[in-house]
């Protein structure tokens, strides 16, 4: 084939999404392990109001998911697509530039308006009606420039990484307005009100909710590792065939899960019905993706051994496997009756966020920071080595601490005595979890000193001359070209 | 086969249709529904429009998070029913905008917390809860004691929630200023509050202001009042 031509790629916004990952990701775990630690010690909260749980609760996950995990996301997809396209980004620096900017500025937004007592009071929706208006803006811009880049194309195919990225934002825009639809009180205050109410409000809000974690945290996420897996365990997806099925059934089948949250409500039983049935279902595309990723390791599970990102990334997967196995059986309604309202769900929440998400993410971004910069390799693997063997530590702490509180919680609260009494008052439960509320602290605290060392890490790696290229040439000048294609 | 996959890969715009197409039909299967079957909202007596001093309190517990902590939705299981009473109905929020079932019990369910307690309690309880419950997690809520409430956009929050389907009436909307006031003062007459809002709670107040803590409490204090399930029956609650 003829020599094709050097395509420049625009990573100067992807470095910026890098660093505002891990900026992010700081702040995300350090404000949860401030809210665990309020809610093993109460007095924590000072009386003061933007500082309370109810208040920095919505911080914390906004922060988790839309700031450190959003700009993973958007980063991630930028330099993915334009690689896997062979093409730059469509819409110039300027565009590009406006997405990561644009961005930052909705997650400043949120996150001062929830503690200076702005809320829609919605589960992962929190943003009054301009930050949301604000964020559709942004948004839309990052679908042009996405289909933009993949439509001026030089590859024929559209590779699958892609296909779940596109899903993940076409799906999220779809998600915002529609939950969002509310009316401001005035055009001058931000408070409005939803424009559903009670039961159609509970299905809409959790129509959305479940599928911030399907196509935010889960599609998306599933596109970083199409890509990063196979990059860096240098071998090809096990199976084209099983992305294709598993893709179309994920996406077909996550949407309908949303009641699973709303069981034994005042929600009709044919929803919930419907919504318990399709999370059963999605066990099996959701394990179509683990098996995806893990097989592809077939022939380089060496690699485990001496690329500390890698690793990070295979254990997501397995994490990934182990939620989304979790979240059909708690999707039971005889389990749920357990397990809802309970700590169990906020510990199979973090398997997720933290095995899943934040492990996938921290792979990608020991495999990036060493290509956008030009550095030969990361600065240290030991200490690469001691933040995954610390947070590992943090999650199992976390997810284990959970399950005990979760299930002793529902267990308490359905006991009854020998004359037929209920046996536990609620407070009583309050008490019985107390060291349970430390153990999970510690956890936090696990996970939040693994990425202070990677923040190290990964700043040592840009500056430090042991990890400077050997050689002045071509790679130095575009260090991209060793890295393009799929 | 019928379908190649080939077009979706070599045509990012079929791709972006088919992907939108798929993840749209599992909403609209579920949700559509919700609003044109007729017994998804029961028909029960009773329910009405919140009183424009509880409408500010619920503003407030929206506005503080208090659902990342409570529910208010009791479910249909025996313990929930003996712990809490009677399982929570749709129609029991068809005027909550946004409702506020929740997805944690950190603390306890409150929709039927409603003359559970006195208001003094309440009161007590907000303003530092360990000294009522001292196993308690909660934040202290003494400062909602020294905010007053902006009565200035009242009516401008009536009329949006009448946008969206709450039905206030011009009467009522007219007269919210006065209701709010007349809710927080034992002293005032409030016998058109109480024809306008059957079973609201009078709530102690201090005499010169209202606070953001009178109103808090008094929607604690509806919370899961309104329906009187002695008048209704099992048949009746049939979704």
């Amino acid at each position: 084939m003829a020599a094709r031509p050097v395509i420049i790629y625009n990573d100067a916004v992807v470095k910026k999404f890098v660093i505002a990952t891990m900026f992010w990701g700081v702040v995300a775990f350090l404000v949860g392990v401030y809210i665990a630690s309020e809610l093993a010690w109460p007095s924590l909260n000072l009386g003061l109001s933007f500082i309370n749980f109810g208040r920095l609760r919505p911080v914390h996950t906004s922060a988790a998911i839309f700031a450190f995990g959003g700009s993973a996301l958007l980063g991630t997809s930028f330099y993915v697509v334009q690689r896997t396209c062979r093409a730059r980004l469509w819409g110039g620096e300027a565009l590009a530039d406006f997405v990561f900017w644009g961005y930052q500025f909705f997650i400043v937004m949120a996150a001062l308006s929830y503690v200076m007592g702005f809320s829609q009071g919605q589960e992962y929706a929190e943003p009054e009606w301009h930050i949301d208006l604000w964020l559709t803006i942004v948004w839309v811009c990052y679908l042009l420039i996405f289909l933009g880049t993949i439509l001026k194309r030089e590859e024929p195919h559209i590779y699958v990484a892609n296909w779940f990225y596109l899903a993940f934002i076409v799906t999220i825009a779809m998600l915002h307005i529609v939950n969002n639809a509310a009316v401001p009180i005035s055009m001058y205050s931000a408070k409005s009100y939803t424009v559903y109410s009670g039961v159609q409000n509970a299905l809409v809000q959790w129509w959305y909710g479940h599928n911030a974690v399907g196509f935010f945290l889960t599609a998306g996420f599933l596109g970083m590792m199409y890509y990063f897996i196979p990059k860096a365990a240098g071998r090809p997806i096990y199976s084209y065939r099983l992305s294709i099925v598993h893709f179309w059934a994920i996406i077909f089948l996550y949407i309908w899960a949303g009641p699973h949250h709303l069981l034994w409500t005042a929600l009709p039983d044919w929803t919930q019905t419907l919504g318990m049935a399709f999370s059963i279902m999605l066990w099996m595309p959701s394990w179509g993706g683990m098996i995806n990723g893990l097989m592809t390791l077939s022939g380089a599970w060496d690699k485990l051994r001496t690329d500390p990102g890698l690793r990070f990334s295979v254990t997501a997967v397995g994490f990934y496997g182990m939620s989304t196995f979790e979240g059909p059986v708690m999707s039971l309604r005889e389990v749920n009756a357990l397990s809802h309202y309970t700590d169990w769900g906020i510990g199979h929440v973090h398997s997720g966020a933290l095995g899943w998400v934040a492990f996938i993410t921290f792979g990608a971004m020991y495999y990036l920071v060493p290509a956008l910069w030009g550095r030969k390799a990361l600065y240290s693997t030991r200490l690469a080595s001691w933040h995954y063997w610390i947070a590992t530590m943090g999650i199992v702490l976390y997810i284990v601490s959970m399950w005990v509180a979760g299930i002793m919680e529902g267990l308490m609260w359905r006991a009854y005595d020998k004359f037929g009494f209920l046996q536990y008052s609620f407070v009583e439960s309050v008490v019985a979890i107390h060291p349970f509320m430390i153990v999970r602290m510690l956890g936090g605290v696990c996970f939040l000193l693994g990425i202070l060392i990677m923040v190290y890490n990964l700043i040592r790696t840009v500056t430090s001359p042991t990890t400077e290229q050997p050689r002045q040439g071509l790679a130095a000048v575009a260090p991209h070209l060793g890295l393009a294609g799929a | 086969m019928f379908i190649r996959h080939e077009w979706f890969e070599k045509n990012a715009i079929f791709l972006l249709a088919g992907t939108l197409v798929t993840v749209a039909v599992g909403g609209i299967v579920e949700i559509v529904p919700l609003f044109t079957i007729e017994t998804t909202v029961e028909h029960v007596e009773g329910m009405r429009p919140y009183s424009p001093l509880e409408l500010r309190g619920r503003d407030i517990y929206v506005r503080e998070g208090c659902y990342v902590c409570h529910s208010q939705q009791i479910r249909t299981l025996r313990d929930e029913v003996e712990r809490y009473g009677h399982y929570s109905i749709a129609a029991e929020s068809m005027y909550d905008h946004p409702f506020q079932w929740g997805s944690k019990r950190i603390g306890p369910d409150l929709a039927r917390v409603g003359g559970k307690y006195s208001s003094d309690w309440h009161y007590a309880h907000l303003k530092n809860a360990q000294e009522v419950v001292p196993e308690s997690l909660m934040p202290h809520y003494a400062f909602l004691e020294e905010t007053a409430i902006d009565p200035t956009d009242l009516q401008q929050r009536m009329r949006t929630l009448r946008i969206v389907g709450v039905p206030y009436t011009d009467e009522e909307i007219t007269n919210a200023r006065v209701d709010m006031a007349a809710q927080a003062n034992p002293d005032a007459d409030s016998a058109k509050l109480m024809a306008r809002y059957p079973k609201a709670n009078i709530v102690p107040g201090n005499g010169h202001q209202v606070t953001e803590m009178d109103a808090l409490v008094a929607y604690l204090q509806v919370l899961g009042t309104l329906v009187n399930f002695a008048d209704t029956s099992t048949e009746r609650l049939q979704q």
